[in-house]
Order: structure tokens, then C-alpha cells, then sequence
């Protein structure tokens, strides 16, 4: 069986970890190796590592950086931020990323995925769509470079597009929910797991195990991200790294009997 | 136990496997000329991205006429891992070259049927049944590795099948890890599979 994937997403901005609220209002967190160890020892599902200033101020990925988090996880790491050659990508996968993603990119230069993807392969190319309600009549909309700047482009649609230039995999990424707490987007999950059949990710608002629980409920094999979950504890968001433990994740992949009678 | 040498033709997440070795205080090095190969009592050939392309930085490396050498002729261990078990194999659906042949299969696009249940790349935490008792699983309770992949091995000789996994709509099984004698091959990462891979990896060391 395959399992659904926990993800924490963790965002570097100066040099240190930080938690955003709808992209905005960067706190601090921690130190980015200490987090990676920590999450070793909670044997994490995957991770997710987003360079939040790099594409923001036209900055290449920190290769330093990247090689020394590639090295200290035991667990699969994705990292997005400031790649928009495939060159980067060649490198990051030589410096033992397993996946590389891209959005501002992905939007400025799509054919950029289709190359990335005949070099390092589709399974490593991820592209992340950050998502936000805009204009008059709150339509979803894919926006870059950290929310600042619309693209016109209609996510669905746009998703679909990404699989056939070849990427292996979609970040769904809710600006509106950022560091919310308040639930996923699960309207919007459902048009794009129905649009794409490369493997999903959703993050943007999980508050709690049970967003967790009923986004994989209703999709088994999905991807189910989360920034301020795993970095926060109590009402008060004092930091304090934390995980599902190993029978925990196993009850939350396990599917409802309802779903096991229907599938 | 045995010194693990990790083949560094630029391909593939080489310091987590010495990091690993590391902590379990096991002895490993990395192999980047032909002469620190010949030395060498354990090998493991990592890989990721497309299969031509990771032909063609091994054919490149300068690296592949002494690592034939000492996998073909002086049959020393040798762990593939994820493409660098796919290229163990004769060919590749994904690609044009030739594989180095070591073992007696083909590599074929996963079809896991029904698109939407069962997207591809198939990416992620899956359950392994290992075929049989085997040394690379010594000891290791309700298996489960990570996967990241589109491709898999498939052995033209079912006794080298040494675990599948199951993944699609119509509950398919595909070669998760393969043994023809001295050659192991796992489609997995247990370099990114906590203590599983670590087990696996200890194992691949001692047995």
C-alpha cells in the first residue's frame, strides 16, 4: 500500500527558518539543520525546503546551504527557491535533493519544466502553484514571487499544463490560508486531483491532525503539507517542532470503513 | 563486516549514505578514479534522474570499465539504487542506451492502471514484501521505504525478484528490490527511508 505523505514545509528567509501568515509576517522559528535533525528523529515522511527570499531578490539557491540539509535528512527532501535553470536543477539533484520545485519560473518559462524533465527526470521536478483569491469577484488566480505579482492564469488549467511539459508533481499552495490554521482548500483539491494524474500535494491551512486526516480520507494517495502545524503548539503558537508519531500516521492512513466498502 | 565504497559519478545522494555508515560506525568510502574502486569489498552504485542521462555521466566518469571489472569478474557485492538498479538492467523504456547488463532484466514504465487512484511517478511511503528470506532484509519487521519513480525493473528470471511492491487500482505488484548472486538492486531510497533504509543499508554491509 501506498501511503499518504506528511509533509512539513519550512521556509527559509535570512538564513534562518520562519513561519509567514498569508505570506506575510516572517517569524522566526529556528535554524534550518537543527529543525532537519529533529525531524529525523520523528522519521518525517518527506520535507519540503522553500528559500523564500531567493526568487524574491533574483538570487541563485544556496548551494551550501542545500548540500548540507540534502546530507543531514534521512528522508526525501524537496527544495524550491531561485531555480530557473536547468542547470539548477542538474546541480541541486547532484548535491542530493531528491526534488526540485519551481513556481515563479514555471510560470515565466514553461518549457523550462519539459527540459528540466528530459535531464533529471519527471519523478524530481515539482512545481508549485501558489494560489490566491483576486479581483472583484475573488476568482483563484496562480500569483509568483512570494504573492506579489498576478499572472492571470487559472490554476486548474494551469496544473494540467504542467503535467504535460512533464512535471512529476503539484504543490498546491493556498496564499489565503498561509499560517490560517483554519483547514485546507479542499474545493480546489478536488478540481485539481480530478484535473492531473501526477501525484499532489496540498499545502496552505492545516490546523490539525484532523485537516490532515480529512483531506487523506478523501484522497489516499495525496501529498498533505504543513508549515505552522508542525511548528507551532497551543493557541499561543509557541514554537516547538512536532510530528504524528509512527501509529498515529498509520491510523490516519488507514481509510474509513465507508471508504473500504465504496473502493 | 565489510568497507562499503560508494560510486561518485555525480549522480545520486552519496554523503546520506556515508552519513549513515557513519553513525552506524561502519567503514565507507567514495569511489571517484578507477584505482579507488579496485580496492573495494562492498559497492554501492546510486542514481537518480533519467535514465540516459545517468548512462551518460557514469560512461562519462570514467569509472565504468573498473567497476565492470570488479563486479563482473572479481563478483564483488554491489547494491544498485533506484536508477542505479535500473541500470544494472540490459535496457530502459525511458531511454536509448544500453544498460550496464549486470542483471538479467529490462526496465519498464510502471503502469499502474486507472490514472487518478494511482498517479505516477509513483511517489512515496510503500508497504515491501520481501520474496524471500534474504540477507538485505535480515531482521527488519513490516518493511516500508520511500519511492520516487516512474520505471521499474523487471527480471526476465523470477528467482531474482527479491521484493515486490503493490501499487495501482488493480492491486498490481512490481519489482521492488532484486538479487541475482552478488548483485542486489532496490527500487527504494533506503538512504531516505529512516530506520528501515538504515537497516537495510547495515545489512547490505555485514552479510
Amino acid at each position: 500500500m501506498l501511503r499518504p505523505r506528511i509533509i512539513p514545509c519550512l521556509l527559509i528567509h535570512n538564513g534562518g527558518l520562519v513561519k509567514t501568515v498569508q505570506f506575510e509576517a516572517p517569524k522566526y522559528v529556528g535554524d534550518p539543520l537543527n529543525a532537519v535533525r529533529i525531524f529525523n528523529e520523528k522519521e518525517v515522511d518527506e520535507l519540503m525546503v522553500v528559500d523564500i527570499d531567493a526568487s524574491r531578490s533574483g538570487r541563485p539557491p544556496n548551494e551550501t546551504l542545500i548540500a548540507q540539509l540534502a546530507a543531514e535528512c534521512r528522508m526525501p527532501l524537496c527544495y524550491g527557491g531561485g531555480v530557473n535553470t536547468v542547470e539548477q536543477f542538474e546541480r541541486l539533484i547532484a548535491l542530493g535533493v531528491e526534488k526540485v520545485a519551481v513556481s515563479s519560473a514555471a510560470v515565466d518559462e514553461p518549457e523550462l519544466i519539459t527540459r528540466a524533465a528530459l535531464r533529471v527526470g519527471s519523478q524530481s521536478v515539482v512545481v508549485v502553484i501558489d494560489v490566491k483569491a483576486t479581483g472583484m469577484l475573488h476568482r483563484a488566480e496562480v500569483v509568483t514571487l512570494n504573492a506579489t505579482r498576478g499572472s492571470g492564469l487559472e490554476p486548474v488549467a494551469f496544473a494540467r499544463k504542467m503535467q504535460d511539459l512533464g512535471a512529476g508533481e503539484i504543490v498546491l499552495n493556498s496564499v489565503d490560508r498561509d499560517g490560517q490554521m483554519q483547514g485546507y482548500d479542499l474545493e480546489l483539491v478536488g478540481r485539481v486531483r480530478q484535473a492531473v494524474s501526477v501525484p499532489l500535494t496540498v499545502l496552505g491551512g492545516a490546523g490539525s491532525l484532523d485537516d490532515i486526516r480529512g483531506l487523506v480520507q478523501r484522497y489516499p494517495v495525496i501529498g498533505a503539507a504543513a508549515g505552522s502545524l508542525f511548528v507551532f503548539k497551543g493557541k499561543y503558537r509557541a514554537v516547538l517542532i512536532n510530528y504524528p508519531g509512527r501509529a498515529e500516521r498509520d491510523a490516519l492512513a488507514r481509510p474509513s470503513a465507508a471508504q473500504a466498502a465504496s473502493s | 563486516m565489510s568497507r562499503v565504497t560508494l560510486v561518485d559519478y555525480g549522480l545520486g545522494n552519496i554523503r546520506a549514505f556515508v552519513h549513515i555508515y557513519e553513525r552506524l560506525n561502519l567503514p565507507a568510502t567514495v569511489a571517484t578514479t578507477p584505482e579507488q574502486l579496485k580496492e573495494a569489498e562492498r559497492i554501492i552504485l546510486p542514481g537518480v534522474g533519467a535514465f540516459d542521462w545517468a548512462m551518460t555521466r557514469l560512461n562519462g566518469s570514467g569509472l565504468r570499465d573498473a567497476l565492470d571489472e570488479v563486479v563482473q569478474r572479481r563478483l564483488v557485492p554491489v547494491l544498485g539504487v533506484c536508477v542505479g538498479m535500473q541500470m544494472m538492467a540490459h535496457r530502459s523504456e525511458e531511454g536509448k542506451l544500453p544498460g550496464l547488463g549486470w542483471i538479467d532484466a529490462d526496465v519498464m514504465r510502471l503502469n499502474p492502471g486507472q490514472t487518478g487512484h494511482a498517479p505516477l511517478p509513483h511517489m512515496g511511503w510503500n508497504d515491501v514484501q520481501p520474496a524471500a528470506f534474504d540477507s538485505l532484509f535480515r531482521g527488519i519487521e513490516a518493511p516500508r521505504y520511500y519511492f520516487l519513480h516512474s520505471y521499474c525493473v523487471a527480471p526476465r528470471q523470477r528467482g531474482d525478484v527479491l521484493a515486490t511492491a503493490r501499487y495501482g487500482a488493480d492491486f498490481s505488484d512490481f519489482t521492488a528490490a532484486v538479487r541475482s548472486g552478488h548483485v542486489f538492486g532496490t527500487q527504494f531510497h533506503p538512504e531516505k527511508s529512516h530506520q528501515w533504509g538504515i537497516d537495510l543499508l547495515r545489512n547490505f554491509a555485514e552479510f
